[in-house]
């Protein structure tokens, strides 16, 4: 299975993750775990999504779901997940 | 499974410390490409790079995107062009139609620099290399994206100081020639002792005649991720100082080999090496400089700088090496001067001196490098100071470079814009005595005793 993580940051506000959530249904992407904290007001959420098969269109979906976060004031980025298990795990 | 702090470490490094993988450097022999007739011989090479490179620039876009992870510059290094060109070139202008046909091919593939104007004369010099010593001022200040190195030294032959004697007239000279253009050439010119054959960072890259036919080699930087990180541990003892780097250090090259792996696959090349060099670049927070601040000095140059840097060197290699299965002969710290601005601040501070950034250079990756002088350094002077720094390298088994930038009609105090990532530089003074009776005598330094190791 292939993951990329998605990292949701900025100021918090009504609404966030259904948007994130609609947005990924609409696009057919599974999503494997959700984690969130809110530090001094500032919304930090991570997602672990199965791009599995997404290849081609990963690079859409990073730039669309940038565009969504910028409608709500919030910075969206989507990686795939090797970039954290390489500086992270041995 | 990856946790949010892991995330938010790894993002605030890229976001907010400067993480970024400095070059995806494509390495690629020219070496089936050698033609008697010179039309034919520039056909070949632009045809051979075109086609190897020509979704490099895509496809490091393409992997930057895909992780996150800027990846700043993408280049090219080939074969020396003295050994490619010896059999075609029978005067210098022959060298400098390949440099145009270098530079128009790299334009045409979109990278940032192509590397390997380069002639490997660390024991005599041919014919060729001697004419594409001689074309160097031409090709740099005709061309724009190509950068020249010329190995005059090495542990095993000695050095070369003909060859030393004659770059210290082409580095004027070439200063002379790029005087009204907008890059002063000497900043794309470096002298190697020792030269690496996998070297992905300019100017000294090329791709050395004992590696296969391609190689997709990647350097990696982070410097203020580094000073992020010690600025957590202040005060404490030299173990937790070493501990810190080499953790870094670490992290940082692991995402350098991941961009490797994938580059190699994706392009379909074999992957060489990981450069894991501490590059700064001129932004702010992106300083070799401030990491030795950090550790404890007020300024680059201080008493104490020398130690500083060879323990982050040191660890940067130990944290490196366990990261990437392939890594580079240059890995270490960078300390050119035009590109920190933290050295920048040390020399208009009065800190740091030539003379002490010889000493540094013994303790780190490279050399003197980046250093701006006056445009009347005589060029015996500058083969003085390359002498030097080639017998560092030549006893301590190291490579050393120097790119000298002499500054027409400048002088010491003046400031000179290379502009981009070459930085703005202080003019530095240089030693005025003489050594001309010793840089003419002509000849080679023989090898060192330890060289005869068999």
């Amino acid at each position: 299975m292939k993951r990329a993580i998605i990292t949701v940051v900025g100021k918090d506000t009504v609404g966030i993750i259904a948007r994130v959530c609609t947005y990924l249904a609409s696009e057919k992407v599974n999503i494997l775990d959700i984690s969130q904290t809110i530090v001094s007001g500032y919304f930090n959420m991570m997602m672990i999504v199965d791009v599995t098969g997404r290849d081609a269109d990963f690079g859409r979906l990073e730039e669309e779901l940038a565009k969504v976060g910028e409608e709500m004031g919030v910075v969206i980025k989507m990686q795939r997940e090797d970039i954290f298990d390489s500086m992270h795990r041995i | 499974m990856i946790n949010i702090t892991e995330v938010s470490e790894t993002n605030d490094m890229i976001e907010k410390e400067n993480l970024d993988v400095r070059t995806i450097t494509m390495g690629i022999s020219l070496l089936d490409c050698i033609d008697s007739d010179l039309d034919k011989l520039c056909e070949k090479i632009h045809d051979k790079i075109y086609n190897s490179a020509k979704d490099l620039v895509a496809t490091g876009e393409q992997i930057s995107k895909e992780y996150g992870i800027p990846i700043v510059n993408k280049r090219i290094s080939v074969t020396p062009i003295a050994i490619v060109g010896g059999a075609a070139c029978k005067a210098q202008e022959d060298f400098v139609k390949i440099a145009k046909t270098l530079d128009k091919v790299a334009h045409e593939v979109g990278v940032n620099f192509i590397g390997g104007y380069s002639a490997l004369v660390s024991k005599g010099m041919t014919k060729a290399d001697e004419l594409l010593i001689r074309s160097i001022p031409q090709a740099l200040s005709q061309t724009e994206l190509i950068c020249s190195s010329v190995n005059v030294g090495s542990t095993k032959t000695g050095i070369n100081m003909d060859a030393v004697r004659l770059m210290g007239d082409m580095i004027l000279e070439t200063a002379k020639a790029s005087e009204h253009i907008e890059v002063n050439g000497c900043a794309k010119l470096v002298v190697f002792c020792n030269a690496p054959d996998d070297n992905p960072f300019m100017a000294g890259a090329f791709h050395g005649v004992t590696e296969a036919d391609r190689i997709i080699n990647v350097g990696v930087s982070g410097p203020g991720v580094v000073k992020t990180a010690l600025s957590k541990v202040r005060g404490e003892n030299f173990e937790v100082l070493c501990e810190t780097i080499k953790k870094t250090a670490f992290k940082v090259t692991r995402v350098g080999q991941l961009v490797a792996k994938e580059a190699s696959e994706r392009l379909g090349v074999p992957f060489g090496i990981v450069d894991l060099s501490l590059a700064p670049t001129p932004a702010i927070g992106d300083s070799v400089a401030d990491i030795l601040c950090e550790i404890g000095l007020e300024h680059a140059g201080a008493p104490g700088t020398t130690a500083a840097l060879a323990l982050l060197n040191d660890q940067v290699k130990k944290g490196g090496v366990m990261a990437s299965s392939y890594v580079g002969g240059l890995s270490g710290a960078f300390i050119p001067v035009s590109e920190d601005q933290g050295m920048i601040d040390a020399v208009e501070a009065g800190a740091l001196t030539l003379e002490k950034l010889e000493a540094m250079t013994c303790v780190c990756s490279v050399g003197l490098d980046m250093i701006a002088i006056p445009g009347d350094t005589k060029a015996t002077t500058i083969a003085g100071i390359i002498a030097d720094e080639m017998a560092i390298g030549m006893i301590n088994q190291k490579t050393t470079a120097v790119r000298l930038i002499p500054c027409i009609g400048k002088k010491v105090g003046d400031s000179v814009e290379f502009g981009g990532l070459l930085g703005h530089a202080p003019i530095m003074p240089v030693n005025s005595f003489d050594c001309s009776a010793f840089v003419n005598r002509g000849g080679r330094i023989p090898a060192p005793v330890h060289s005869f190791k068999n």
